[in-house]
């Protein structure tokens, strides 16, 4: 154990008040937010009550209709402009859509958009992004009517295997929600905080995870304190929904239906989620299939039936689990538990699976619609600064995809390779092919398989500048880097010639930073005041925090500064005081941006400081011991 | 401070030995410190340091906890270019023996013969654990231009190793 205890740096120093923060599941099928009160994670409910918010949103002429409940009571009626299930078109494509449909009807009039798709409805054409970000606005309005207060930010959960386009729909979702986000964190990995402190958990654990549209698995290893996820993966694409339309499919087959589209299809789909639901208790029930004639067939199906149906769903989950053990090199008998997540692992079936796959019965002490946003407010409440003394840990996550570049021949290159712990950067270099070549094309993706055109195509950029030479002189370093989220960014240089050409690309895929601009402005337009009154709060917010995390610094560390470092930061701590008691939010975020420009000396001295008392702790405690 | 090697940022010694255990508590003591989440409140300045140093932290662990990267970067600080594409030569007795395996690998595997290919892969692990024995007394003498060589046949055998497990999965995902 280290023996000098050292404030940590930035943050706790400074006593402060509880900083409001929350935990967001964003569900294929329910959403929900939680938070830390009085010490302890508990979902917020609405006025009704009710912890669950359908994640289903309805538009009308005006805009948004209803959000929730009240929206999904109208799915029937309304199909076409009532939106289930948007997470399974998150930075997805036109084409990702219909091969996942599978030759299936589409549930929507999409319209084809760069990047990502849009949905065609009565209020206009609307991206995934903008129809979560109506999901997540009603969960910020029920946080903060609760908590009484402005939010500060929130953890927002996404499904481990989800890549970086899904991540960053995400992240872009919960901006246009107003939403300042603390961290992108993954949803067994939220679980798994949850399990293990309630639990004082060690050892390896499997968090297995299926949602009504994602299937996650993760292999974590608890130990004091630190959740090491040590590999995951998934399906992006596989939830409760599937088992759904299985059911629904064979429905419409046994009843003779013809083609079954919009209200009839939805229909189905209810039923069949509720017929799915009950055999969770009986062995067999009646699905009730509406007829053209107004009348109704009453199918009769036995749990076997359904297991039948659905058995090359579960078998998938089972591929993916075994696979993420033998990535964290273990076998079914090193996991000590394994932890439930999601609706769909109320079925039996996924249940016998599991307990003959891992020789021991699934934990399910905790709600498994619940653990996520749990877990995630008790992130949220740990970045927020808000933790006591003992009550402290570190999450250590993965990406569960490999990045990569293609290169000749249509082939991928893999440069940050799956499982990796994040955040990690990694560079590799290229050269020219032609002699005389002045430019570079670089492709960006992410995937597993050799082929380029098998993977995910996250961007593409040129390198424009490079100096004419012979074929295989330029050096051209390319770096990847994924930060904390799980996000990507991309740079390319040459490195023989000086002239340093380089692009940091975000990747091109759903919506450009304008884009999001102008929805957010959009949002705004039916109160302006609103805009600029949360605009200035927002920026005083964080002018606060800064100014507090800086002063604690210098309280902290101010002997690495010269007296006339020192006094520069102390004028720029001033001016943004000075700045923020007034009422320009552009003053205050230039000031902001100011001091943080004019402390990343005294930042990166402060770093190497920490960094040495780590050392300087080992060193002493291993000579006493 | 610039540690110019993994072994340094994580202040252990330089050396192919090394103690799982200690190496473990040094990554988490310093992810502890460094992490993104730990600087969650911080300036955008602090949050950029500690980001760059997270990111060492991890480059060092995964290095380190893995026999051949370890023994790379070992090589890689004594000057010694390990030649990954250009120096392909490789020892006659090794190349035979590695057809062999090959051969016998895709012999299990067209035959689907799982229990084939789970012995092989376990004499690949034994066979393995011998050289990486002998890797570690290679370095510890200083041998370093025949540790290279190890070091690249049992990259070799790595390749093969996980040709197996692949093959393995097919089988028992099937």
């Amino acid at each position: 154990m280290a023996l000098l205890q050292i404030a940590e740096p930035g943050m706790s120093t400074a006593p402060h008040e509880h900083r409001l923060a929350v935990g967001i599941d964003l569900g294929t099928t329910n959403s929900l937010v939680a938070a830390v009160v009085s010490g302890s994670a508990r979902v917020l409910v609405d006025h009704q009550g009710r912890p669950l918010l359908p994640s289903v949103v309805r538009y009308d002429a005006r805009g948004v209709n209803a959000v929730g409940d009240a929206a999904a009571a109208q799915a029937v009626v309304d199909p076409a402009n009532t939106i289930v299930s948007v997470k399974r078109f998150m930075g997805r494509g036109l084409d990702d859509v219909r091969k996942a449909a599978g030759g299936a009807a589409l549930p929507y009039e999409f319209v084809d958009a760069p990047g990502m798709l849009r949905i065609r409805t009565r209020a206009g054409d609307k991206s995934p992004v903008e129809v979560s970000a109506d999901i997540l606005a009603v969960l910020r309005a029920r946080a903060e009517e609760t908590l009484g207060g402005q939010l500060m930010g929130a953890v927002v959960t996404v499904p481990a295997y989800f890549d970086d386009a899904q991540r960053q729909a995400t992240k872009d979702a919960a901006r246009l929600a107003g939403l300042e986000v603390l961290r992108l964190i993954n949803e067994p990995t939220a679980a798994a905080i949850a399990y293990g402190l309630d639990n004082a958990a060690e050892g390896v654990y499997a968090v297995y995870d299926l949602g009504g549209g994602t299937f996650d698995i993760s292999i974590l290893r608890l130990s004091k304190g630190v959740f090491e996820v040590m590999s995951t993966g998934g399906d992006s694409a596989l939830g409760g929904d599937d088992f759904d339309a299985a059911l629904a499919e064979w429905a419409a087959r046994e009843a003779r239906l013809g083609g079954v589209h919009g209200a009839l299809r939805r229909r189905l789909l209810v039923e069949a989620r509720q017929a799915k639901e009950r055999l969770t208790e009986l062995e067999s029930t009646f699905f009730n299939v509406p007829l053209a004639d107004g009348q109704v067939l009453a199918l009769h199906v036995t749990r076997k039936m359904f297991e039948a149906l659905t058995e090359p769903l579960l078998k998938k989950t089972l591929v993916a689990t075994r696979k993420a053990l033998r990535d964290a090199a273990l076998a079914a008998a090193d996991v000590k538990g394994v932890v439930l997540v999601g609706g769909s692992t109320r079925m039996p079936q996924v249940r016998q699976a599991l307990r003959l796959l891992f020789a021991r019965e699934p934990l399910t002490d905790l709600n498994p619609d619940e653990v996520v946003a749990l877990g995630a407010a008790m992130q949220a409440n740990l970045l927020a600064g808000n933790r006591g003394g003992d009550d402290d840990w570190l999450l250590l996550d993965v990406i569960p995809l490999s990045l990569g570049l293609e290169t000749m021949g249509g082939l991928t290159e893999r440069v940050i390779p799956r499982n990796s712990t994040i955040p990690v950067a990694r560079a590799q270099e290229f050269t020219t092919f032609r002699d005389g070549q002045t430019a570079m094309a670089i492709h960006v993706v992410q995937g597993e398989r050799d082929l380029v055109a098998d993977c995910r195509s996250l961007a593409r950029f040129e390198l424009r500048g490079i100096p004419p030479m012979v074929a295989g002189a330029a050096r051209i370093v390319v770096t990847f880097q994924v930060d904390a989220d799980g996000l990507l960014s991309v740079s390319a240089e040459e490195k023989t010639t000086g002239v340093k050409a380089q692009i940091a690309v975000k990747p091109s895929y759903g919506l450009a930073d304008d884009e999001v601009a102008r929805m957010l402005a959009e949002s705004f337009e039916r109160a302006a005041d609103d805009l600029k009154a949360r605009a200035l709060r927002e920026q005083q917010v964080e002018a606060e925090q800064i100014i507090a995390a800086t002063r604690a610094a210098l309280a902290a560390d101010g002997d690495l500064l010269d007296p006339g470092e020192r006094g520069a930061i102390a004028a720029l701590v001033e001016r943004l005081a000075a700045c923020a008691a007034g009422d320009d939010h552009l003053a205050i975020k230039a000031a902001i941006a100011d001091l943080n420009h004019g402390t990343g000396e005294f930042a990166a001295r402060r770093m190497d400081r920490s960094v040495k008392a780590v050392l300087a702790g080992r060193t002493l405690d291993e000579i006493g011991t | 401070m610039n540690p110019r090697s993994h072994f340094e940022l994580l202040g252990l010694a330089p050396a192919f030995a090394i103690d799982a255990g200690a190496l473990e508590r040094a990554y988490r003591d310093l992810q502890n410190r460094v992490h993104p989440d730990r600087h969650a409140g911080a300036t955008a300045a602090d949050k950029r340091a500690a980001m760059q140093w997270s990111v060492r932290a991890n480059e060092a662990f995964s290095t380190l906890k893995d026999p051949l990267r370890r023994a790379a970067h070992l090589l890689e600080l004594r000057g010694v270019d390990l030649g990954r594409e250009s120096n392909t030569a490789m020892e006659p007795g090794f190349l035979a023996a590695q057809m062999e395996w090959r051969e016998a690998a895709e012999d299990a595997r067209a035959a689907r013969n799982l229990g084939a290919l789970e012995e092989l892969r376990a004499r690949l692990r034994d066979d393995r654990r011998t050289r990486h024995e002998r890797l570690g007394a290679l370095l510890d003498a200083g041998a370093d231009q025949p540790a290279a060589e190890a070091v690249r046949q049992l990259m070799f055998l790595d390749r093969l190793e996980a040709e197996i497990g692949d093959a393995i999965a097919v089988l028992e995902d099937a």
